[in-house]
């Protein structure tokens, strides 16, 4: 049975991605029956290279796309170069991580509720200053240029390179390394730049790629803080896609081939950019300057730091105030009254949003966690100790290839099949966003996992299974909860995939934040990123919750990781 | 009901190089000591006889308990317990929950199995301690009950993988004779590997040394 767990993995994963870009390359170049297209023409390329404004929508994409990706890594690395091994790194250790866990939607609604110039750093600034009395007429969320898009994707890419780094940081000796050069007349940042980033770049390379083929193609985040004249490429495929003519299907599919491309041209000038970087830093590495623009850098990471602290709360605060004011006039930085009424009218609608968010999310989390165990416990029973990195590529295959580029073709095929709007092809679509998560988060506790706990059971007569079920798997109760929590966040962050092949038939709680969030109520729209963040959140703290109490016990099992 | 545990040609490779050749024979009972430095192979021997040896090893030779070929048994079928330098109690189940784990399924009824956990305590020394946790225990405790988990287990042979190492000296005495008392009233045949000269005189029988590979 266990056998099978690889396959079925790759299948379930590579299939839609690999179905979807022949669905979707087909359609790009005129091929497809049930439209009518039945020879191979490039009039979709025509009408897609006619298209007003495509130019900018592509230039666009690729400058917030490579700027986020820049952005996130640079304040990242100035953070742990500032701050490594003093308060302020543990500092943001603590506090970067439950920032994993808010969807991203959540995060740019909470910005643009911050920034809008009717939003809350307006009405600080207006009630301390009395100016300005109104609300200036500025485009800053949608502006042209995508930096308030930037800004919002960054946001959530810094915890999550920060992450990264944490996990990277115990193969690269960074404790001995930097006492070695600091011993050798290194300053803090120069040691941490010269002796640790060399060797800790290449462990986080998949991540920051994966940044930035997500940055690239974003669509959720654009449709909240993106550009709307025009809208950035991955946001007009959308369009297309939800078009009732239906010819820009055919128009929609090649715009998917040339996301694909955009992002295939991003990783390559991203690549170009790593090659000229470490061609410029190998004198600097070894020409022996003991300082690396200490104070600078230490200032770009206490500046964006600090940006952070302000900013992250104030969107926490503007979310909870808007989904409970009831009267809030501008300049004031709090409503003048407060009511229950924004919550109680939107019940019966949340309670129905709510169960469907779950059902997927719960679905597509335990499909992906049977699967990661067996393909992991099969790996174990072939003697292979660890899943080889052939496992880990086919898992970041989802993560870097952009969604918008193949998920067209998986709807197109799905209705041709008739499945699209059911909840099995939903959930499906799911998993090949929820798996490779699950399966990176629950393959390094089962690597560590001490491998005489199978030989002593095995010479205590215990069969496989029973070892697996009555000791590694209770063992690992703590890390199985993380992975499922996990998922269950990925799935409710998901809006593309939801909302391609779910329709209108699956709404979710994300997929109505997004359809919300044009409309401008800001009270209902605070509720529904409240509500997406809550279920992450409530998910990592059962992850936590229950290990603790199921091993209140269990001193060995209570306290780690 | 123990046989003799038989090492027949045992000559286990690592990519075309020698690592160890060895025969034996080990009555009812009785330790064959193998000594060596670390690196030299001793714990892949014991991997061997347990049959959890894998690639990238190649190994050849044959495992006799009693009226038994083990070569082709599964590891959980070979009924050789094996003793680590670590206890290795599994940490989310009580001493009890550790002992009972290790009890034959052919033994059903609940209250003989409890029964036996409580008597293999009492005669460790442990009255009492079934429902704690693992972790509570000091290591000499701890260590009795990983011996006690394996003994349950009614393994026909066993392996010691260097258990007394990691003892310190008061301790590594005691908990030895404890072991060595258990192999003898057992009858059981027993393969130990250690780099201490005192375990070996401890354990009084053959002595094969390995030199680094």
């Amino acid at each position: 049975m266990f056998r099978f767990a690889p396959a079925a993995t790759i299948l379930l994963v590579l299939g839609p991605v690999a179905a979807g870009l022949a669905g979707t390359v087909l359609p790009a170049f005129g091929y497809l029956p049930a439209l009518g297209g039945t020879a191979l023409s490039l009039d979709p390329w025509r009408v897609l290279a006619g298209t007003p404004g495509l130019d900018r929508s592509v230039a666009v994409a690729l400058i917030v796309g490579l700027s986020t990706t820049a952005l996130s890594l640079a304040v990242v690395l100035a953070i742990s170069a500032a701050s490594y091994g003093t308060v302020a790194f543990a500092f943001a250790r603590r506090t970067l991580s439950p920032l994993l866990a808010v969807p991203h939607v959540a995060v740019a609604l909470g910005l643009a509720f911050v920034m809008a110039p009717s939003g809350l750093a307006f009405r600080i600034f207006a009630t301390f200053t009395g100016w300005p009395d109104r609300p200036p007429d500025l485009l800053i969320v949608n502006d042209p240029w995508g930096l308030s898009l930037c800004a919002g994707l960054s946001l959530k890419e810094i915890p999550f390179l920060f992450l990264m780094l944490l996990a990277a940081l115990p193969q690269t000796d960074a404790d001995r390394s930097l006492a070695v050069a600091r011993s050798l007349g290194y300053g803090r940042v120069a040691a941490w730049l010269k002796v640790v980033v060399p060797r800790l770049y290449p462990q986080m390379r998949l991540p920051v790629l994966a940044v930035l083929a997500y940055s690239v193609s974003a669509v959720d985040v654009a449709l909240v803080l993106g550009p709307t004249t025009p809208p950035l490429l991955a946001v007009r495929i959308v369009q297309w896609m939800s078009d009732p003519d239906l010819a820009l299907r055919f128009v929609a599919a090649a715009g998917a081939v040339l996301q694909a491309v955009l992002v295939v041209v991003a990783l390559a000038a991203w690549r170009l950019g790593e090659l000229a970087l470490s061609y410029l830093a190998r004198d600097w590495l070894i020409g022996g300057t003991r300082r690396a623009g200490d104070a600078a850098i230490r200032g770009f990471a206490a500046v964006t730091g600090a940006a952070m602290l302000v900013v992250l709360p104030l969107a926490a605060y503007s979310l909870v105030a808007w989904s409970f004011a009831d009267f809030w006039t501008y300049p004031q930085a709090a409503p003048a009254a407060w009511t229950l009424r924004n919550w109680t009218g939107e019940g019966a609608r949340v309670g129905h949003l709510l169960a469907n968010s779950l059902l997927v999310a719960l679905l597509a989390s335990a499909l992906s966690l049977v699967l990661a165990v067996g393909w992991l416990e099969n790996d174990v029973r072939r003697g292979r100790e660890y899943a080889g990195s052939a496992a880990l590529w086919i898992v970041y295959v989802p993560l870097v290839a952009p969604q918008i580029a193949y998920l067209p073709g998986i709807q197109i095929l799905l209705v041709r099949a008739a499945l699209d709007e059911t909840l099995a092809a939903v959930v499906l679509v799911h998993v090949v966003y929820v798996l490779p998560y699950v399966f990176l988060s629950l393959s390094d506790p089962w690597r560590t996992f001490d491998a005489r706990y199978r030989l002593a059971a095995a010479g205590l007569g215990a069969s496989p299974d029973r070892f697996l079920f009555r000791i590694r798997l209770p063992m690992l109760l703590r890390a199985l909860l993380t992975a499922f929590a996990l998922g269950v966040a990925v799935s409710i962050g998901q809006y593309v995939a939801t909302a391609l092949v779910a329709g209108a038939h699956w709404p979710t709680i994300t997929t109505e934040a997004i359809a919300l969030s044009a409309g401008g109520n800001r009270r209902i729209v605070a509720i529904y990123a409240l509500l997406q963040s809550a279920i992450p959140f409530v998910g990592f703290f059962l992850a936590l919750a229950i290990p603790a109490i199921v091993f209140r016990n269990r001193r060995a099992l209570r306290g780690a990781g | 009901m123990t046989g003799t545990l038989r090492l027949d040609g045992i000559r286990i490779r690592i990519a075309g190089r020698e690592l160890l050749s060895l025969s034996a024979t080990i009555g009812p009972g009785e330790v064959l000591t193998v000594m060596g430095p670390s690196g030299s192979g001793k714990s892949t021997l014991l991997a061997f006889i347990a049959g959890t040896l894998g690639p990238p090893f190649e190994a050849q030779g044959s495992v006799v308990l009693g009226t038994r070929t083990l070569d082709r048994s599964p590891p959980e079928r070979r009924r050789i317990g094996i003793l680590f330098q670590d206890d290795l109690l599994f940490p989310h189940l009580s001493v009890g929950g550790n002992l009972a784990f290790a009890i034959p399924p052919d033994i059903r009824e609940r209250a003989e199995r409890r029964a036996r956990v409580e008597a293999a305590l009492t005669e460790a020394g442990l009255e009492g301690f079934s429902d704690r946790d693992p972790a509570t225990l000091s290591g000499g405790q701890r260590a009795r009950v990983s011996a006690l988990r394996v003994i349950l287990s009614q393994p026909e042979a066993l392996l010691l993988d260097e258990p007394f190492s990691k003892l310190d000296a008061a301790l590594r005495d005691q908990f030895r004779n404890f072991v060595f008392g258990e192999v003898r009233r057992n009858r059981l045949p027993t393969v130990l590997v250690t780099h201490d000269p005192a375990d070996a005189a401890a354990a009084g029988g053959q002595l094969v040394a390995i030199a680094r590979a």
